[in-house]
């Protein structure tokens, strides 16, 4: 709370990235000046609205202001995050902050990109639990072991931070499936509900869909909730590896 | 055509039209759960979301589902889950509402579950249940229960990704990032469909429907401080009142007591059902005073008012003693860490303090509506005629936070919320499944009928003087944070009352500066800051209206509950701005009915 206002910045100067194709102008980026409250450490989303009350017309997603819905991912002075939980203190750079949409994505407007691509990947996946046996009456029984092995995959909120922060991504969007779509195969992957695991992974198992994976671990880097894709995407390596043997 | 900046009006002959069978319009707990259950019977549905769906609020939900499915409790039973929401909802919930959702319920947890749902885990396996306030065993007689079925704290989040990811598997469409403007009504008062435009491009339509959802959750955007989602501003409560159809009890609104202070972000109830606490100034933990039998679990209007109290009254924490603390600390590393990893997260972030090791400093935060538009059992709106009897609208449901079936009456109980949606989004598809298999027959809008739902897109959009939204709705917002809050005085209240008027007016004459067709935030603002201000005006003149305190609405100058003159609804018509009354149910179908009695916890 207090790193801005050891600082005492008062005034941010923030470039934002701004883009409408039906204005017949090119992308440009546009120089504001923000008067922020003294001794508050705001969140960059805070900021954004400051900035949009100056000027309603820039656009940008926003929903939950805490880091769950996943609405306002974005590339913060170089690093992606979501808007609503990066305070200003560690996204500063003196007082300078620049933001720019989620990078390897169409831009529709300003911060806004088509989520397409990254929705159509986890579609892919087929997203949803596979069981065809006859359902109890009650809950299907899992231990606690079980249950355990989903911490750390079922958290994503489908913010696109990792997938567009992926190289690999960056150049195969449409055959290598990112991290966020692997962190989910793997999620079903790993529930002792799910009968098609054999499927799962034979729709895997080609060149690109996993293996275009070179550890590079940007998506660990930046994942807004602390989860670990590369460490998913390795078990199922692991796991193709096994089978094949 | 997309609407430009050439300030060009749009009437019906200038918009596409697409057909449903059913649209469904918001992407939450509730209307995908309406949404997977009309495309899993194989009809045409549209899901209509201002954002992509596991954007929605219900991803925000924390503590759980509460339902009786005997996990944590082999001897648990919906009946005294249904004496306790009756008794949390201080006596006006619908009791065959309550019946419905408590009996119904476990059907469709262990549905969630056969779905995917990543609940947390007993040792044998089960569910795990956690407890929550409010809950007894045995009609309030056989102390605290634990029936909150619980994923970790993130239970909206695993809910609404698990209905979304069985909504891909059964086919729903999704037109994902579309604003819905306005309902479009027959010669018939029959709801045919929406008007909705693709926010992306600005492309008006008329989406054509059987039959119509509302399920656009809450509007707690009216208040300064929330616990809710900036896209919660009441848009289907808007398209209601704006059709002339009412809204019901929207003077209850729920202040939940443990809002991180300055931020108003939530920390669960759940923290409490843990085993934290709330302390004062002097570290006394003064819910021992207000409510001896059930202390930091009694309900939330009760934990909100005494947190209030205590710091009107000189003991709250912090140099300008304005909020107290929520202990955790004492529970250990192990218990915080699996069980509350997320409100961990959150308190790190805007409260900048591990809960392990420091008390997270809390205030009451506006959390939930528990009124909103008025529904039978099935999720069917109901309108009142002059003679006060009900009328159901044909062609248009509601369910989920936006509808009032009433089953949390003047005050919910927590984990009652994702019950609510996932019964009541269910019954609503089930009858429209039902209805469509028997065939419906709406008669048709005519031109004048569209053209009459799109007045106000009309209005905003050629627009070329006027007021600045962004201000409007912060003059809206200090409104009703002063004069409509917990605490609630007739002075006030008149003051409040003129003021909004002024404000109306102001809405009515607002400003978009930017005309541009795509993805145009600043389009979706100015209509929602027009929704908020139905929902604000309701809000307003029920409350003043409401002489007596009950449940959620407490006023300091009629601080008695009323039962003679106001064990009743509300029911609010925006074009004459009046109250009149509403019977509550009391006739169950399966066990006797609960009478009012002193409710203490």
């Amino acid at each position: 709370m207090d790193a801005i206002a050891s600082k005492s910045i008062s005034s941010i100067n923030l470039s934002i990235y701004r883009y409408d194709p039906d204005s017949g102008k090119k992308p440009y980026m546009q120089d504001l000046s923000i008067d922020i409250p003294e001794g508050q450490d705001i969140m960059v989303l805070d900021l954004l609205n400051m900035a949009k009350e100056q000027d309603p017309s820039i656009s940008f997603r926003r929903s939950c202001g805490e880091g769950v819905c996943g609405s306002d991912g974005m590339n913060i002075n170089g690093k992606n995050g979501l808007g609503c939980i990066t305070p200003l203190s560690e996204a500063l750079k003196g007082n300078k902050i620049v933001l720019r949409p989620l990078p390897g994505l169409p831009v529709i407007k300003d911060l806004i990109v088509d989520m397409k691509q990254f929705v159509d990947q986890y579609k892919k996946i087929k997203p949803y639990l596979i069981n065809d046996e006859e359902k109890p009456e009650r809950e299907i029984k899992q231990t606690v072991e079980e249950r355990e092995k989903l911490d750390g995959l079922y958290e994503c909120i489908m913010c696109g931070c990792c997938s567009t922060a992926c190289p690999s991504f960056w150049w195969n969007p449409d055959k290598f499936l990112g991290p966020a779509a692997l962190l989910q195969a793997h999620r079903f992957i790993s529930d002792s509900r799910d009968t098609a695991t054999e499927e799962r992974l034979d729709q895997l198992e080609d060149a690109f869909s996993v293996f275009k994976c070179h550890g590079i671990m940007n998506c660990v880097s930046v994942c807004p909730k602390g989860l670990n894709p590369t460490k998913a995407i390795n078990e199922i390596k692991k796991k193709l590896v096994k089978r094949a043997l | 055509m997309a609407m430009n900046g050439k300030g060009e009006e749009l009437d019906a002959s200038k918009l596409k039209v697409l057909e449903f069978d059913g649209i469904v319009v918001g992407g939450g707990g509730s209307g995908l759960m309406a949404s997977l259950q009309l495309a899993q019977s194989g009809f045409k549905t549209a899901v209509v979301s201002k954002v992509f769906p596991t954007r929605s609020h219900t991803v925000s939900a924390q503590g759980g589902i509460t339902c009786a499915i005997q996990s944590a409790d082999p001897d648990d039973d919906w009946r005294w889950h249904m004496y306790d929401t009756v008794k949390g909802s201080d006596f006006i919930g619908d009791q065959d509402s309550i019946e419905y959702m408590c009996q119904e319920g476990p059907k469709a947890v262990f549905e969630l579950e056969h779905m995917g749902l990543p609940f947390s885990r007993t040792e044998e396996g089960k569910i795990y249940q956690r407890a929550f306030g409010g809950q007894s065993k045995d009609y309030g007689k056989g102390g605290q229960a634990e029936r909150t079925c619980a994923a970790a704290d993130r239970t909206g989040h695993a809910l609404l990704h698990t209905l979304y990811q069985a909504n891909l598997k059964a086919g729903t469409n999704f037109l994902s990032e579309w604003f819905a403007v306005d309902l479009v009504k027959n010669g018939d008062n029959q709801v045919v469909g929406v008007i909705a435009f693709e926010i992306e491009t600005g492309e008006p339509y008329f989406l054509k429907s059987k039959a119509t959802v509302l399920a656009t959750g809450g509007a707690g955007r009216i208040y300064q401080t929330t616990s809710n989602a900036m896209i919660n501003t009441g848009d289907g409560t808007g398209m209601v009142l704006r059709a002339g159809f009412p809204v019901q009890d929207m003077e209850m609104w729920q202040f939940h007591p443990t809002g991180i202070y300055g931020h108003g972000t939530l920390v669960t109830e759940g923290c409490r059902g843990e085993g934290g606490y709330l302390v004062n100034k002097d570290g006394e933990r003064f819910m021992e005073r207000y409510a001896p039998n059930y202390k930091d679990l009694a309900s939330r209007d009760v934990v909100a008012r005494s947190m209030m109290l205590e710091i009107l009254e000189g003991r709250g924490c912090g140099p300008n003693a304005d909020h107290v603390y929520l202990k955790l600390d004492h529970l250990g590393p192990e218990i915080v860490h699996k069980r509350l990893p997320g409100i961990t997260e959150l308190s790190k972030t805007f409260a900048h303090v591990d809960p392990v090791e420091h008390p997270i400093p809390v205030v009451p935060t506006c959390h939930y509506a528990m009124g909103g538009i008025p529904t039978n059992v099935h999720g069917q709106v109901l309108t009142q005629a002059t003679d006060g009897t009900d009328n159901v609208v044909h062609g248009l449901y509601a369910a989920g936070e936006a509808a009032c079936v009433s089953v949390h009456g003047g005050n919910r109980l927590g984990g009652n919320s994702l019950l609510d949606l996932i019964v009541f989004g269910r019954s609503a598809g089930l009858h429209i499944e039902n209805a469509l298999k028997d065939g419906i027959t709406l008669s048709k809008a005519t031109n004048d009928d569209i053209d009459q739902a799109l007045v106000n897109l009309n209005r905003v959009n050629i627009s070329s003087t006027g007021e600045d939204v962004a201000t409007v709705k912060a003059e809206l917002q200090k409104n009703m944070q002063l004069n409509f809050g917990v605490f609630r005085t007739g002075d006030l209240m008149e003051k409040g009352l003129v003021e909004l008027e002024t404000i109306r007016e102001k809405t009515q004459n607002i400003h978009l500066t930017d005309k541009s067709s795509r993805f145009n935030t600043a389009r979706v603002e100015a209509l929602e800051l027009l929704n908020l201000i139905e929902v604000a005006q309701a809000t307003a003149v029920c409350a003043n209206e409401r002489k007596e305190s009950r449940g959620a609405h407490a006023r300091d100058d009629f601080q008695e509950r009323d039962d003679e003159n106001w064990l009743k609804h509300s029911i609010y018509f925006a074009d004459t701005k009046e109250v009149t009354k509403r019977d509550v149910n009391f006739r169950p179908k399966t066990v006797q009915a609960f009478q009012p009695i002193v409710r203490s916890y």
